[in-house]
């Protein structure tokens, strides 16, 4: 040990011999390279021509390595060859599809696209309004069930609840919850609202409460978080003042953790707004505008369904419903974007501001 | 343990007043309308689906008994769940190291929200994009499945010439549980403790060594639940396997993925078939909704189970 001295490496080989630091871009140009002579050679696409040039890159750079370095750099150097070639494959379908509803669905846009409805359209021209309606009335109507019990039940779990049994099995069913199926969700509310209005029930009450089957867990999960991070000192200084434990929620722990609570209440309509499956059980799919959420054995267009009505049964002319088809798809992604965009920037408005 | 504390009423305590009683019991009714909730989809559906059990071939797709008719969905389902999620872990997994452990904190963070926005396209949509596009681009790649490999069982053909089947769904199905699985992954994977981690690096363990004596053995049950969560999830979608499938009845049990004779799935039948039912055939289709409901119910259980053991530790 004590021959070793620093700056000499003349004659002990302290390291290991490693690849020069350029080495995975060297290795990716030759094999882009090499791919592009062969899969030119013999005809390859483009995807042909990149999935051979990862390939040998995936083959060359351990080989490489394993020759210079060691076995245990050979590998380590696949896997996180591997690791970024896992991000890769999943961002192709991604870009993919926002390119394709962009390209498809952006000529669409016109503003007769929003202000008319799908009643007596054969062909070309018809609109989104009727399903924006029916979208914006049922969300609505789900949100503001799913939305009181949602934090009322929260505070259960942890002003009231906290540790007891009762509160872990709540929490625990409503985790379980969250992963109903919609369409199960869908069947709920049909089997519910046959009970009162009979059999082949379609009303866009019935596909609020499908909804907020879907969203109430989601707002309860959400809050809790949101009143858990509110500091035990306020809700202490508060009771020390003499104001009731209830009062204290309303006035104290609720507006401190209300940033977060709006936040997770807006994510969670993002999430539901695009729900197809349970609305096509009980709301139906319909050509005309339905105003009334309470009117039984009348369907009502979401835009969700409208897509895949308009998809799945384009009557005489197939190109036209398509295309409507891509621009309500447009439609509906930016819609759910600026849900998201809106979360975070509620979250930042009402956040409580640090001075006190 | 303290019981004393709790049953000794203190003499200080404050009187209970009118409000707190209001508001608190609005907060438990909330809780157990919740539940309630829960206990009436099993209620509901079980109450809707019994007559079910009496009805004729005509009422089931030409099958004699109910068992005979969900079987063949039950199948469907769980196949293209189960291949959903043979594509989907690895590539979560991946995905889920790229942004704990390999990119930089800001790649991260826009991997991150491009995960974020994956999971905020709307289920519709995928099947529009599914049927439209991914499904044609498969056809030749189908093709040549079944012309060189063709003797796995998986890809016996005759290839289908439409590419609307059931492992383009599972495809579809992979990429839809894809961000579920690797926001899962990725908290658990940051949770590792760091001493872990330095340990192994200071005993000279490459990255991926690092990775694979550290980080995974802590995470293990949580990504197995992640799983388990996708597969949940990969059972009940509903649209983008009624888009991109093409399907005949409630479909056949067949191990072949690639021609155009397919399985279905649970959600998928009861989506298409809903608003042109009536009668006992909608029975039918609600109480084969308990069924796909039974299972998820408990492959849910048992990865929130999972995960709150951890929780515990």
């Amino acid at each position: 040990m004590t021959d070793v001295t620093i700056g000499s490496s003349d004659h002990i080989a302290i390291r290991h011999p490693r690849l020069p630091r350029f080495a995975p871009i060297l290795v990716a140009v030759l094999a882009v390279a090499a791919s592009t002579l062969i899969g030119l050679s013999i005809h390859f696409n483009i995807a042909g021509i990149v999935i051979l040039a990862v390939l040998i890159y995936l083959v060359a750079l351990p080989t490489w390595s394993l020759l210079i370095e060691n076995r245990r750099s050979a590998v380590d150097r696949l896997f996180t060859t591997l690791v970024w070639c896992a991000l890769a494959v999943a961002l192709i379908p991604l870009i993919s599809l926002v390119a394709m509803v962009v390209k498809n669905g952006a000529a669409q846009l016109t503003g007769s696209f929003f202000t008319s409805s799908m009643r007596n359209v054969i062909g070309q021209g018809g609109g989104i309004q009727h399903a924006l309606v029916g979208t914006l009335m049922i969300t609505a109507a789900a949100a503001v069930i799913s939305v009181p019990i949602g934090i009322m039940a929260a505070v259960y779990l942890v002003e009231y609840g906290a540790r007891s049994r009762a509160a872990a099995a709540l929490r625990f069913l409503v985790d379980v919850m969250t992963g109903i199926p919609s369409i199960v969700a869908g069947l709920f509310a049909y089997a519910l609202f046959a009970l009162f209005f009979g059999a082949g029930v379609q009303m866009a009450l019935g596909g609020a409460v499908a909804l907020s089957l879907l969203m109430i867990p989601i707002v309860v999960r959400s809050t809790e978080e949101m009143l858990k991070l509110v500091p035990e000192h306020l809700r202490e200084a508060s009771y020390a003042l003499g104001v009731p434990k209830w009062r204290t929620i309303v006035k104290v722990v609720l507006p401190t953790a209300s940033s977060g609570i709006i936040t997770g209440v807006t994510l969670a309509i993002a999430r539901i707004i695009g729900e197809t499956a349970p609305l096509l059980i009980i709301a139906g799919a319909t050509a005309s505008t339905n105003w009334d959420l309470f009117a039984p054995q009348t369907p009502t267009e979401t835009l969700p369904v409208f897509i895949y009505s308009q998809y799945s049964s384009p009557g005489l002319f197939p190109k036209f419903a398509t295309d409507r088809a891509w621009g309500a798809a447009l439609v509906l992604i930016i819609v759910v974007l600026a849900l998201n965009l809106l979360a975070r920037v509620l979250g930042r408005i009402f956040a409580p501001s640090k001075s006190h | 343990m303290t019981d004393v504390a709790v049953t000794t009423k203190s003499p200080r305590q404050a009187p209970r007043r009118l409000g707190d009683l209001i508001f608190g019991s609005t907060a438990r009714g909330s809780g157990i309308l919740i539940l309630a909730a829960l206990a009436g989809v099993a209620i509901f559906l079980t109450v809707q689906g019994i007559p079910a059990l009496s009805a004729s071939s005509s009422d089931l797709a030409g099958h004699s008994t109910f068992v005979g008719y969900v079987w063949p969905l039950v199948f469907g389902t769980l196949f293209a769940a189960v291949m959903a999620l043979a594509i989907a872990t690895p590539l979560a997994i991946g995905l889920a190291l790229t942004v704990s452990h390999y990119a930089p904190k800001s790649v991260a963070t826009v991997i991150g929200y491009l995960i974020d926005l994956l999971a905020a396209v709307p289920s519709v949509v995928y099947g529009l994009w599914g049927i439209t596009y991914l499904g044609p681009k498969l056809v030749p790649v189908y093709s040549w499945l079944a012309d060189h490999v063709g003797w796995f069982p998986l890809f016996k053909g005759p290839a289908s010439d439409t590419g609307r089947t059931i492992l383009t769904a599972s495809i579809v199905l992979a990429i839809m549980v894809l961000p579920i699985i690797t926001a899962i992954s990725r908290e658990i994977f940051l949770q590792t403790p760091r001493l872990n981690e330095e340990a192994a690096l200071a005993l000279g363990a490459t990255r991926w060594e690092t990775i694979r004596l550290a980080v995974f053995p802590y995470a293990r049950s949580g990504i197995v639940s992640a799983v388990m969560l996708g597969l949940g999830r990969a059972m009940g979608e509903t649209m983008a396997v009624a888009m991109v499938l093409s399907v005949t009845g409630v479909g056949s049990i067949t191990f072949n993925t690639i021609s155009s004779t397919n399985p279905s799935t649970i959600a998928a039948n009861i989506a298409l078939n809903f608003n042109e039912s009536s009668g006992k055939a909608i029975n039918a289709l609600i109480l084969s909704g308990l069924v796909l409901f039974a299972i998820t119910f408990i492959i849910n259980f048992a990865a929130r189970l999972i995960v709150a053991r951890r929780e515990m530790r």
